[in-house]
């Protein structure tokens, strides 16, 4: 698991494969040209950062006919934002017991003894 | 609510093994980097509820050593230590940073300390660690492994979101 998500964090590296990823999250499925025609750049060019993205479980490419439109696997993406996301709340609780740390200062007009009027 | 204000924002560059902290917090300046910076204030906060803190060694100045053990009874202790390369308050605050689980393992630390407006501040945490690799492990499993924490207060804070 934690080899896949190092692969898609390095699969993002790139802002446009970023921006690839939000659009076929925005959009949904999407051909290549689709996906090339707003970049000032070569379809070949966004086939190979879709090559990456799909190494790294990011995006699949269906098989049927010719179109065949990326489709984005959200599943993978969920793991990488969960894990960031349990990881902030974390922080978030550390910071939420420092207010109250802070607020208990303020009380105590700055000592750390403070906190002793508290009630 | 004050929750909303201010939220913890999270950066996890794609380019740079970064991991970065935002947050603000209703107070100055000078007391926020106290909190950081005083041994006592600072136990009362850096671990869960459930977790005893102490704080073995803190010499806070650039070049000083730290050291703190985080423990819950006698079946959970973790040690982390590292030194404080750079304080000068009230603005910035770097260290490195070891835990036992890890002893080859270091990042470094940048803290910066912003005044707002208001008497409040907003801080600045960055953390450098070796490779993609270990901040990926990191996002993904926690610094803190084995601590396992009630989450009724986070889901009371989540629903204040709302």
């Amino acid at each position: 698991m934690t080899d896949q998500l190092s692969r898609a964090f390095q699969a993002l590296a790139d802002p446009t494969r970023r921006d690839l990823v939000a659009r076929l999250a925005a959009d949904g499925d999407a051909t290549v040209g689709d996906l090339a025609a707003p970049y000032d750049v070569s379809l070949q060019a966004v086939s190979k950062h879709l090559k990456v993205l799909e190494e790294a479980g990011l995006v699949s490419r269906s098989r049927d006919a010719q179109r065949r439109p990326v489709h984005l696997e959200a599943e993978v993406l969920e793991l990488m934002t969960g894990w960031i996301e349990r990881y902030r709340r974390r922080a978030e609780e550390r910071f939420a017991r420092l207010d109250a740390v802070l607020a208990d200062m303020d009380e105590g007009a700055g000592g750390t003894a403070a906190g002793e009027e508290a009630s | 609510m004050t929750t909303t204000r201010n939220a913890t924002q999270i950066e996890a560059p794609a380019d740079v093994p970064v991991i970065r902290l935002v947050r603000e917090f209703d107070a100055p300046r000078e007391r926020v980097f106290r909190a950081w910076t005083d041994p006592t204030l600072f136990a009362r906060w850096i671990g869960p509820r459930s977790i005893d803190t102490t704080i073995d060694v803190w010499d806070a100045r650039s070049g000083g050593e730290w050291r703190y053990t985080a423990s819950r009874g006698e079946d959970f202790q973790m040690a982390f230590w590292g030194c404080f390369h750079q304080v000068r308050e009230p603005e910035r605050l770097v260290q490195t940073f070891s835990f036992e689980g890890e002893p080859d393992g270091v990042s470094l630390e940048t803290l910066v300390f912003e005044e707002l407006p208001g008497g409040r501040t907003r801080t600045i945490a960055t953390s450098v660690v070796e490779s993609f690799e270990i901040r990926d492990q990191i996002l993904a499993s926690g610094m803190d492994t084995g601590v396992v924490e009630g989450y009724e207060k986070l889901d009371e804070l989540l629903a204040e979101e709302a």
